[in-house]
């Protein structure tokens, strides 16, 4: 009994990195650059496509492909606010309507970035095997690549934390995502900070579609379902806060795991029920400001 | 008859005390002044009073009614009515639309609309804003935005009137003129609070005066007694 | 002629310009049977979602996200109690479940910054979909449903109906004074909380009676479809249109709306056989260009160019 129930709740971690991660993402893009991208779902349907791709087509190593997917993803989202975001601050009175229009925006990318996707893979699922190997861990068996991706998931998260702290660039984001107008002052180059943290956003979502490509069979339209779970962890764990996407991410990752074993198809209406209680009672998330 | 009474309000942001165990009152019909240096809590205490913010402990209470904890809209249409440190014009819709709205929500009174159109036309003109009337609120001077923020405030009905720094960024014409439309206010009967930093209208408008510093009141008295006291002199001056 | 008196002979041409055009289009099934009806049918849909859409969101600024769950909860209304009750009263029910659907997502959501209905509204479509998924499979053990027949002339009038019922209901909001309330709240809400306004009570109402067009539009439309699944009803696509329409139409007139939705209908209708994945690609395209170059949509362009135009004419005189 106490062995089924340990393995529920790590399965739930397992499935809890990744989803840290599609949170931490979307955090910063609207934490720092207040852009709630609601397209964030495609960009890690992006990278799940171009770790199966760079596999299928290339033989190269999901873990290491990364490494050249990674990047691209990061300049789409870096020039996607160098330009379309970048006028649309220009031409806003507010940051309300700011938030609206570039909210807005995203539902359009959402459809083109879709869209294209499907012209090129098509719609049905793709998948591969890599890893899918049990590993014992205490009587309890897990799929290795799964363990990789909790790894995975936990090494980046903790590295862009230790980023943020302690180097210069990661000040200058958390004084953005602070301040902007004070930040500038500073000397902080904001455009490109701003520009740079929807970029990391953006390759968040893409490492976190590298991972699941690896465990899971994927499809063009898979995106919608991860941005709902990412807006749900964040709203748990607290908009800007890292630590709190990942506590968030766990909480939900083992929930959602729960749920799974008694009844899969209700995982969806559990989050929401969270979510709907987070906010009547906190809206702010556990380590929101 | 003590028109406003707080007892030990108290709010807190996080951990920071914006304000700390004030207890005040206002009598009706007087001009209640709320002086201290910026970020004494002045503000902070409009937001509880007007229900912008919730307190975190203590009591208010409206012509002996407990208001803490109401809806501001409730507390509007019960007689308290405010302006905005920062004015808070409906900046797209015309002057006059923004005078009506107070007519529709904020008074019990139930009129017709020729009659509202009238009324709010009377407040414009009240306020000095009758050449304006059709043009946007956004394309207002600071100065008339104010006045329209007045007008908004008393077409409904208040019996207290709140006002955030009137006079802030007036030129020294128009801070006499705003002295001038407080006066006539008084004269309708209404009840005034009002945060100043400009000191020479403070003193000669208001019959009582409330100096905040970190939060805390620390003086409250007739004018002649806040500008010699020496708490007051130093918290203003540095120690 | 003094000014009252030209007003109100302007109200009465407009007047019977709407009714002459009114009686038009109700006898369209008469005149031009088949496929005029049925593309106008899918034209007054999505003028119904969006011009909904706008009674709500335009004003305050609140983005719904939603319009997709209350068009499905219309549908799967219609293809629940379809068979065993009269259409007209099917189609109530439609709305209602919808009113009572948003008026709950209001309550919930409406009480706090705008961003949080947004995100709400944009996952609840999905939610939606999976829970009418769940019940579907567990309670009446089907995938999908088969929806009754109507013929496609009675769909064309109820929609119109739903549509000038909707028109009344945007212009009566529209002048009142909780219209006024409305754009007070996408303005500068706490002023208008100070200023007497019961700014949630009026948000969530009025949000709710949006979201009635939009059940009873789909109520209608679900007829047009034979057979339909959680899958089918519950589509992000219809949530996307309304909003892509309204930006592009324009959102401070009326009749924005109403354009955006004849042209982007029309095109949809055109190119949905051929580039299906293409046509959902250029709409994305549009709206983001919509957002950035045409801030009032291309109503307001039009009336930018012309109040330009004739400052000119009245320069040169």
């Amino acid at each position: 009994m106490i062995v089924t129930f340990l393995n529920v709740v790590i399965a739930g971690l397992l499935l809890g990195g990744i989803y840290a991660l599609i949170a931490v993402g979307l955090s910063l893009q609207y934490g720092v650059a207040r852009v709630f991208n609601i397209s964030h779902g495609e960009f890690i349907m992006l990278g799940a496509f171009a770790t199966w791709m760079l596999y299928t087509m290339a033989g190269i190593n999901p873990l290491i492909s990364l490494v050249i997917s990674g990047p691209f993803i990061f300049l789409i989202g870096f020039f996607l606010h160098k330009t379309l975001f970048r006028s649309l601050l220009n031409a806003s009175p507010s940051m309300n309507i700011f938030e609206s229009k570039s909210m807005l925006a995203t539902f359009g990318l959402l459809f083109i970035i879709q869209n294209i996707a499907i012209l090129i893979w098509g719609a049905d699922f793709k998948g591969y095997s890599y890893l899918n190997v049990g590993v014992n861990f205490g009587g309890a068996v897990f799929a290795a690549n799964r363990l990789v991706t909790l790894v995975y998931a936990v090494i980046i998260g903790t590295a862009f934390y230790l980023f943020l702290a302690f180097t210069r660039m990661g000040k200058a984001i958390r004084a953005a995502a602070q301040d902007p107008k004070t930040a500038g002052l500073m000397g902080v180059n904001i455009n490109q900070v701003l520009a740079l943290c929807f970029g990391f956003g953006a390759i968040m979502a893409g490492f976190a579609g590298a991972l699941l490509s690896m465990c899971y069979p994927i499809q063009t339209t898979m995106g919608l379902e991860y941005t709902v779970i990412a807006i749900i962890v964040v709203t748990l764990g607290g908009m800007g806060s890292i630590v709190g996407s990942f506590i968030g991410g766990f909480i939900l990752g083992i929930i959602g795991s729960i749920v799974t074993t008694i009844e899969p198809s209700l995982y969806l209406v559990v989050f929401y029920f969270i979510f709907s209680l987070m906010l009547l009672v906190r809206p702010k998330g556990i380590l929101g400001k | 008859m003590r028109i406003l009474e707080g007892k030990g309000v108290t709010k807190y942001f996080g951990g920071l005390a914006a304000i700390s165990n004030v207890d005040f009152h206002v009598k009706k019909g007087e001009a209640f002044g709320l002086i201290g240096p910026n970020g004494a809590g002045k503000t902070t205490l409009f937001n509880v009073i007007s229900a912008s913010l919730t307190t975190t402990s203590g009591t208010i209470r409206f012509k002996g009614e407990n208001i803490t904890g109401l809806k501001p809209y409730k507390i509007c249409r019960m007689g308290v009515a405010r302006t905005f440190q920062t004015v808070k014009i409906f900046p797209d819709l015309p002057v006059i639309s923004n005078v009506i709205l107070g007519l529709h929500f904020g008074m019990s009174a139930k009129i017709s609309s020729a009659e509202k159109t009238q009324k709010a036309a009377e407040y414009l003109e009240f306020v000095g804003l009758s050449k304006m009337i059709m043009a946007p609120a956004k394309d207002l001077t600071l100065a008339n935005q104010k006045r329209l923020e007045v007008a908004r405030a008393l077409a409904t009905k208040p019996e207290l009137l709140m006002l955030d720094e009137l006079m802030a960024g007036l030129t020294h014409t128009e801070v006499g003129e705003a002295m001038e439309l407080v006066t006539r206010i008084r004269e309708r009967g209404i009840t005034i609070i009002m945060i100043e930093h400009v000191m020479t209208a403070i003193m000669s408008v208001c019959e009582r005066i409330m100096v905040l510093h970190h939060g805390e009141k620390i003086a409250e008295g007739k004018p002649k007694e806040i500008a010699t006291s020496k708490e007051v002199i130093e918290v203003y001056l540095g120690e | 002629m003094d000014i009252a008196t030209l007003k109100t002979k302007q109200n009465l041409i407009t007047g019977a310009i709407l009714l002459i055009l009114l009686i038009l289009l109700a006898t369209l099934p008469l005149y031009k049977p088949g496929y005029s009806v049925i593309l106008l049918s899918s034209i007054l849909m999505y003028v119904i979602l969006t011009v909904s859409w706008v009674i709500f969101s335009g004003p305050t600024g609140y983005i719904s996200l939603a319009p997709a769950a209350f068009f499905g909860v219309g549908i799967y209304a219609s293809a629940i109690i379809g068979k065993a009750i009269p259409f007209p009263v099917v189609v109530l029910i439609g709305g209602v479940a919808s009113f009572v659907l948003a008026l709950l997502v209001g309550a919930l959501t409406l009480r706090l910054r705008g961003i949080y209905f947004a995100v709400f509204t944009f996952g609840l479509v999905m939610l939606i979909s999976n829970a009418m998924n769940y019940y579907e499979i567990h309670f009446t053990g089907t995938r999908g449903r088969f929806v009754m027949v109507i013929d496609y002339n009675t769909i064309y009038l109820y929609m119109l109906g739903i549509f000038v019922l909707l028109m009344i209901a945007a212009t009566i909001i529209k002048r009142s004074k909780y219209g006024l309330a409305l754009m007070s709240i996408g303005q500068e809400e706490e002023a208008a909380e100070h200023t007497g306004v019961n700014v949630v009570m009026v948000k969530v109402i009025i949000f709710a009676i949006s979201a009635f067009f939009m059940g009873a539009a789909g109520s209608v439309m679900a007829t047009k479809w034979t057979y339909i699944d959680p899958g089918i009803a519950f589509n992000p696509f219809y949530s996307f249109m309304p909003v892509l329409m309204a930006i592009f139409g324009g959102m401070g007139q009326l009749f924005g709306p109403v354009i955006g939705s004849a042209i982007f209908t029309y095109l949809e209708e055109f190119l949905i056989t051929k580039f299906a994945e293409l046509y959902m690609l250029i709409f994305g395209a549009i709206l983001v260009v919509s957002i950035l170059y045409l801030p009032d949509g291309l109503v307001g362009l039009i009336q930018k160019l012309w109040k330009r135009f004739s400052e000119r004419k009245h320069a040169n005189t």
